[in-house]
């Protein structure tokens, strides 16, 4: 702001600040106060005084807590840590990935650090801190109340592990076979001008539009059935496509192209023609072109559109709700049935952990993605 | 490219799409005309009691559904016209509730009043997610450049969360004495229960929405706000134009495709509201357009789905989604001419 008149008077200043300041303890709240809730006994969880919620005195005194010294050393340890996340681990996934695999150095190298982090906390820093505690004096006395005995609940006594395992393997489907075929229909419509292109990307939009509810009409009664339908192709091993885990991928990459397409058409035509058409004059076809030029540059478009296909997966309780069965249950479905049944206070509380635990991945997310993230926002409308 | 070369890339997708959202449209519009119900038959039992004199006989007609060879209902499929539309629409009904002049009795039947709750839901809320995207864009470019990621980052959680789970943890927050009901008794001086009633319920939705979808808003807003033309500003200034002026007159008109982007979407995302009537458990107060073809589609007692119903809800409902878009469509189509400008 080097014009002088561009200046803004102090008043609008903190008028635009607090504003700003309200709106990130909204957008906050409800998310960090589940966190606070879901490590609370019911008493304590559901108490009208704010306070109580976050420290806890009735878990403190019935189950335990954290000390001073805890929570200092907690947060130090994992400061550290993030800051060795940003400064040293890339070098160190750099220096050990096989030449020309990032990719696959980082999925090893991310996963070790994750795992090892986690020993630090749940293994190695209780065990040191009880050592701690009981030498330093009040420092070492209890002063927030918490207990993990809700997640340990939901995870295992109630078998969220397995539709976790059911998420994962939806998720993981649905990104890639998403990506795959979108990849290619992307690159192929932002290569030609033809009205065929032009009327395939009409259609898409208005796909885009159907309501899923339309569409799970539709699916419904076949993959109760297809046992039937399909025998005269498959003979006895005709599968029930209903609460298979694989049909449910091939119906959530179809909901998911029309959005697919248009985002990745979108990231190559922001890759010039000229590159392709330079590797078409030296020889290659259009397949081998577009496998030795455009995809090694295509890989921030495509990450981008992959996070928007892994939410979509994530996210979703509509289509699997109602097309899988008890047995492949993904992790929101399974939650609605949870809080459903609650009877007691304790149950209510082991809904909240389950809603935390499926909300800290996507935190991760944010924080690791936020650039690609917006990138993928504001493609679409930035250009019309 | 060549034809076969672009019919080769698009291949697989245009499949996918064909198989799985296509062809379910056809069979949904050819579910919604035919009910599929098991055969029953009338057969004479006779069942015997011992009397005094003998025995005493009674026979009576029951009805029972035919079985196949291998033990499975046999189910037959006939074409009802519009019989499942009727159904939903429950015209009789409609006509004695509008002749008593009760909206009361109109919204008891659950179409209209899901009809209701969605049309009012999708034209609230547009106002409110742009508005609030907007601010939150205008302040977060005024703010000082070193805390402009983390806010970001805060911003973009309510977007990211799972619908579901958002709806839960406002739900968490007012349910019984939640933090939130307790704050407002104590502000209020009064008992409140946030669940009881239906307009309770609703605003909570509004709210959740806005809270959800503001952050998408507020990217968008912010990324355009980039590309704003610094000339046309310090020209607006040296024409003596106010801060606000410059905000009405050059700002806004930049934004105005943006707004128009933002609308569009918005339409067909708050159109399709879902999640929320699940996260607030408000199906016995209030429910939407997809709700209404989900419970179609849930197993009632007897283990059946209504099929017929719900093909015949859903496509009522894509009747209202071609009606809503259609203008702010024709209008896009206008402005941007046929063909190379879609972009």
């Amino acid at each position: 702001m080097s014009n002088p008149a561009l200046r803004q008077p102090v008043g609008l200043k903190i008028l635009s600040n607090g504003f700003l300041g309200f709106w990130c303890f909204v957008a906050a709240f409800p998310i960090l106060w589940i966190g606070f809730m879901s490590f609370k006994t019911p008493f304590d969880a559901f108490d009208s005084n704010p306070f109580r919620v976050i420290l806890g005195p009735h878990t403190r005194e019935t189950i335990g807590g954290l000390s001073f010294a805890d929570i200092v050393i907690g947060v130090a340890v994992a400061w550290f840590l993030v800051r060795q996340a940003i400064r040293w681990l890339p070098g160190k996934v750099e220096e050990h990935s096989p030449s020309g695999n990032a990719t696959l150095g980082w999925l090893i190298g991310g996963s070790v650090y994750a795992l090892g982090t986690l020993l630090i906390f749940v293994v190695a820093l209780p065990a040191a801190l009880s050592v701690i505690n009981p030498v330093i004096g009040p420092l070492g006395a209890n002063i927030v109340g918490l207990t993990t005995e809700h997640y340990e609940a939901v995870w295992i006594d109630r078998g969220f592990t397995r539709n976790f395992a059911n998420s994962m393997i939806v998720t993981t489907g649905v990104v890639t076979v998403s990506l795959t075929v979108g990849t290619l229909a992307g690159y192929g419509l932002a290569r030609s001008d033809s009205l065929i292109a032009f009327w395939l990307l009409v259609a898409a939009l208005v796909f885009r539009a159907l309501p899923h509810s339309v569409l799970v009409s539709g699916y419904l009664p076949y993959f109760i059935t297809s046992a039937e339908w399909l025998a005269p192709v498959f003979g006895k091993a005709a599968p029930t496509l209903y609460g298979k885990p694989w049909a449910i991928i091939a119906v959530l990459v179809a909901i998911n192209q029309p959005f697919t397409i248009w985002m990745l058409r979108s990231f190559f035509l922001n890759i010039p023609r000229e590159l392709d058409e330079a590797a078409r004059v030296d020889g290659c076809s259009h397949l081998g072109a577009f496998r030795r030029v455009i995809v090694p540059v295509m890989w921030p478009g495509v990450i981008t559109t992959g996070l928007f296909s892994f939410l979509l997966a994530y996210n979703d309780f509509l289509v699997t709700s109602l097309l899988l069965d008890a047995q492949n249950m993904t992790m929101v479905p399974a939650i609605a049935n949870m809080f459903n049944r609650e009877t007691t206070a304790s149950d209510e509380v082991q809904a909240i952990a389950a809603a935390v635990s499926i909300t800290a991945p996507l935190f991760f997310l944010v924080l690791v993605f936020q650039r690609q993230i917006v990138a993928g926002l504001t493609a679409g409308a930035v250009k019309g | 490219m060549k034809r076969k070369t672009f019919l080769l890339f698009v291949g697989p997708s245009v499949f996918m799409m064909v198989l799985f959202i296509a062809a379910p449209l056809l069979s949904v519009l050819w579910q919604s005309f035919h009910v599929t119900q098991p055969v029953y038959e009338r057969v004479e039992v006779e069942t015997c009691t011992p009397g005094l004199l003998g025995s005493v006989c009674e026979t009576s007609l029951k009805t029972r559904p035919i079985l196949d060879e291998s033990g499975k209902i046999l189910t037959e499929t006939a074409f009802v016209g519009f019989q499942s539309y009727r159904n939903v629409l429950e015209p009789e009904k409609l006509r004695a509730a509008l002749k008593a002049g009760s909206w009361h009795e109109i919204m008891n039947i659950r179409f209209w009043s899901a009809l209701r709750f969605t049309l009012v839901f999708t034209v609230l809320t547009l106002p409110l997610v742009l508005g609030t995207g907007f601010l939150i864009a205008l302040a977060v470019n005024n703010t000082l450049q070193r805390i402009k990621g983390p806010v970001i980052f805060v911003s973009l959680l309510p977007f990211i969360i799972t619908p579901v789970i958002g709806a839960l943890s406002i739900r968490w927050l007012f349910i019984g004495d939640g933090i939130l009901t307790a704050g407002l008794e104590w502000w209020l001086q009064k008992d409140i229960a946030m669940f009881a009633q239906a307009w309770t319920i609703e605003l909570m939705i509004y709210i959740y929405r806005v809270w959800h979808v503001a952050p998408f808003a507020f990217v968008v807003f912010y990324a355009g706000l980039q590309t704003v033309n610094k000339d046309a500003v310090e020209a607006a200034i040296i024409d003596g134009a106010t801060r606000w002026q410059r905000l009405r007159y050059v700002i806004v008109p930049h934004l105005m495709p943006l707004v128009i982007f933002l609308t569009l979407i918005h339409l067909m995302d708050a159109y399709r509201v879902f999640e929320e009537i699940v996260g607030f458990s408000a199906s016995a107060h209030v429910i939407s357009l997809q709700w209404l073809t989900y419970e179609f589609l849930l197993q009632d007692g007897t283990g059946a789905r209504a099929i017929s119903r719900a093909s015949a809800s859903a496509i009522l409902t894509m009747i209202g989604i071609a009606v809503l878009l259609g203008p702010p469509l024709r209008r896009v189509w206008r402005e941007q001419g046929r063909g190379g400008t879609l972009v």
